[in-house]
């Protein structure tokens, strides 16, 4: 029926459903409408949606039913565990490490990097001899892949005869004996150091681009009104630059969680797993000794908490700024 | 969406993977075609050979086989250890190997043959298999079947700085344990680092709790413990104590924790450029200490373990590993020739000279020159007992954790005591 509805639509498939009110008459040519508007969606969603059940949903169910099981990786999985990963991994002192150092790297990042990014990005928005150089000069590290920042940064705080330990003597600090990424003390904050510089310049440049569309009437008028160089800032800089901020934050803390490479190539999670991370863990039980069940009981949890992380967070702290592109408009199509 | 960044990398790295598996799997299909004769059959060689000289030797041996058999074509993929063991890991979970793999042997191997993906060789090799050291064949015999053909075979012991030696007093090489420890209060009274270690990477330090487990109950104790699952015993805790009372004499390179093997500020290059005194290695030391560094020559040494006072472990059992190849459960029957011809006298004085690999094929030993070499393989032919690298010989797992354990006791985080637990932990949840 719909097919001879169609044949004998003489406007062909120019017509655009207006779907001008919830109140439209249900009449057939409503329906007819509707059915290819539907038919439409459906055609340029499928392929997407198909790639996105085959290379995301897929292999997070199958990660979710491996983690019920006691597998090796070879051939099937076929000791039923039900849940025991999970409690073996709440039980396990070095993922509960993992989970102290994510919050710790977070706290850093949040705290010190994203400051120290915003500051860079307010100095170089003002006029500046060279500033386009030092724009690109502070986001070039972003660039550099993170085995190849890795490879450096093990290279620079090499004991004894690393650039660091040169510089220290230098100035006269030799004697300070810092071992960096070899002792399981200073590790973390070593590695918190490279992430600063590799990172810090993404988020500069995305406070940057937030700076330029705050319009200087606004600045001028505060002003005018006698506000001070820091009343700017606190009272109309930040806040509008809230929704770069708040999604500078969700990148870092994302960021943060999936920590793997760089970490992997500078200590693999040494000395004594001072430094290692959720990703790291998953890694060694996985590829290294074989316990893919286990490893993805991890990766299980690992993707809970981002996932609960990105919900509660759009939910409740980008609430405002995601209003109308990823929420359904309070009910309106 | 916030999960955006991670969905969009994991598809391109999915879609990566999709891409490069396309063709792998194609090729992984090979002509098994078993007749043989004339018929035209394609083999597929998965090594580690990507470095000289095995990356001349390799090829130079698959195009010589060629040459005497036109039906038969090798393939080789060469791939740098690591990558070779991630990639293993995606094939054998697919249930499909290449016709002839590279294989450490020991417990990787005695997996892949429990899965039922690895060929029983015992008949095939049978009528030739003498030819060989019967010690480079040892790590990949499970229950008195052979399933992988030898190409090398080497063992870990001291090498040490001679100059470094005669500068610190020490006449001879320290032959027991508490000669040992003497030495290396000597050589830190003389200003210089004793031992080099690589930290990071966790293996070298699992060879001096190995090393001295074997010297204290014998490599029938190892064998045991494997058994039994069991390393709660006397011999691994007092391994624990003697390794502990050397962490205690500091006698590791600044910044020992965080160090590599193979940079040119790991553990080899602080060996070759003449910063450390000795390092515990296998027979590949020399060659890497000049690649990473300038190397010693003459002035580097060797010595075997120490023995320990008190210990039941003969001074002539050693402690190392090799390499082979085996070959999958339907590889064709050429591919077993070629392993014939690959262990053969004439191609093993090749690999020998080369100064990379030690002999498996008697009268092969000739053609070594270097005297430390000469020594390490006479050691090994006079071997009254043989334990393969417990991170190969074990289970994946309890191997790693033997490797964690054993980093935590030198960097003093765990005692000798709770090594040996957490390690019988692990085998006995296996």
């Amino acid at each position: 029926m719909a097919l001879s509805a169609l044949k004998k639509d003489p406007s062909g498939n120019a017509v655009a459903p207006p779907a001008r009110g919830r109140r439209a008459p249900r009449g057939t040519a409503a329906r007819r409408r509707s059915f290819r508007h539907g038919a439409t969606v459906a055609a340029f969603l499928s392929p997407a949606l198909l790639l996105f059940a085959l290379l995301v949903l897929v292999p997070i169910l199958y990660a979710l039913y491996t983690s019920l099981f006691k597998w090796g990786g070879f051939g099937a999985p076929e000791t039923f565990v039900g849940l025991d990963n999970f409690t073996a991994l709440l039980q396990d002192e070095v993922f509960l490490g993992d989970l102290w150092r994510g919050f710790v790297l977070i706290a850093l990042s949040v705290g010190i990097q994203l400051p120290f990014a915003l500051s860079m990005a307010v100095l170089l928005n003002q006029r500046l001899r060279g500033r386009a150089f030092y724009r690109l000069l502070f986001f070039a590290p972003y660039v550099l892949s993170e085995v190849i920042t890795g490879v450096l940064f093990t290279m620079i705080f090499s004991p004894d005869s690393g650039l660091a330990d040169h510089v220290l003597d230098l100035v006269g600090l030799g004697d300070l004996g810092i071992t960096w990424f070899a002792s399981p003390a200073t590790v973390l904050p070593t590695i918190f150091l490279v992430m600063t510089w590799k990172y810090f310049g993404f988020h500069m440049i995305l406070y940057l681009a937030g700076l330029q569309s705050i319009p200087r009437d606004v600045l001028e008028a505060a002003a005018i009104d006698g506000a001070g160089a820091w009343q700017r800032f606190r009272h109309v800089t930040l806040p509008l630059l809230g929704p770069t901020i708040r999604i500078s934050v969700f990148l870092s803390v994302i960021g943060a969680i999936q920590l793997f490479d760089l970490v992997w190539v500078i200590t693999a999670g040494g000395p004594v797993h001072a430094s290692e991370t959720m990703a790291i863990t998953m890694f060694q039980f996985g590829f290294k000794r074989y316990q893919v069940g286990y490893a993805s009981a991890i990766s299980v949890v690992m993707f809970l908490i981002s996932f609960v992380f990105a919900l509660l967070y759009q939910r409740y702290v980008l609430r405002r700024d995601l209003e109308g592109a990823v929420t359904s408009m309070r009910g309106r199509r | 969406m916030g999960t955006e960044p991670l969905s969009r990398r994991s598809f391109l790295t999915a879609a990566g993977l999709a891409a490069t598996s396309v063709p792998l799997l194609g090729a992984c299909g090979g002509d098994s075609d078993d007749s043989g004769g004339s018929s035209k059959v394609t083999i597929e060689w998965w090594n580690i050979a990507t470095t000289e000289p095995g990356k001349t030797l390799w090829p130079t041996a698959a195009r010589a086989y060629e040459a005497a058999h036109p039906n038969v074509q090798i393939k080789l993929t060469s791939l740098e250890n690591d990558a070779y063991k991630s990639k293993m890991t995606a094939q054998t979970t697919s249930g499909k190997l290449p016709d002839i793999f590279h294989t450490w042997g020991g417990g990787v191997l005695e997996q892949q043959v429990q899965a039922g993906l690895v060929k029983d060789l015992t008949g095939g090799v049978a009528p030739w298999i003498g030819s060989l050291l019967p010690i480079s064949v040892q790590p990949y015999q499970f229950g008195g079947k052979t399933y992988a053909v030898p190409y090398d075979i080497g063992m870990v012991g001291f090498w040490y700085n001679k100059a470094h030696f005669a500068k610190a007093g020490i006449e001879s090489p320290p032959a027991t344990w508490t000669e040992f420890l003497d030495a290396v209060r000597k050589l830190k009274t003389a200003a210089i680092t004793p031992i080099a270690l690589a930290g990071k990477e966790k293996w070298p330090g699992h060879y001096y709790w190995s090393y001295l487990a074997i010297r204290i109950g014998g490599v029938a104790a190892l064998k045991q413990a494997a058994e039994t699952k069991d390393f709660s015993g006397a011999p691994f805790v007092q391994a624990g104590q003697r390794l502990k009372e050397l962490v205690d004499l500091a006698p590791f390179q600044n910044g020992f924790l965080g160090a590599s093997y193979p940079t040119t500020d790991g553990q080899a290059a602080q060996m070759g450029n003449g910063k450390a005194g000795m390092e515990l290695m296998g027979q590949w030391a020399p060659n890497v200490q000049k690649e990473m560094g300038k190397g010693l020559g003459d002035g580097l040494g060797f010595f075997p373990f120490p023995t320990v006072e008190g210990g039941q472990g003969a001074p002539a059992e050693v402690f190392g590993g090799g390499g082979g190849n085996a070959l999958s459960k339907d590889a064709p029957a050429e591919a077993l020739d070629f392993l014939k011809f690959f262990a053969s006298v004439e191609n093993d004085r090749k690999r020998v000279a080369s100064k990379a690999f030690l002999p498996i094929a008697k009268g092969a030993e000739t053609a070594l020159t270097d005297p430390n070499l000469k020594t390490v393989s006479q050691k090994l032919n006079t071997a009254t007992g043989f334990q393969l690298f417990l991170d190969q010989a074990f289970p994946p797992a309890v191997g790693q954790e033997v490797n964690d354990q054993v980093a935590a006791l030198i960097a003093g985080k765990a005692s000798p005591e709770q090594v040996a637990q957490a390690v019988t932990k692990t085998a006995k949840s296996q």
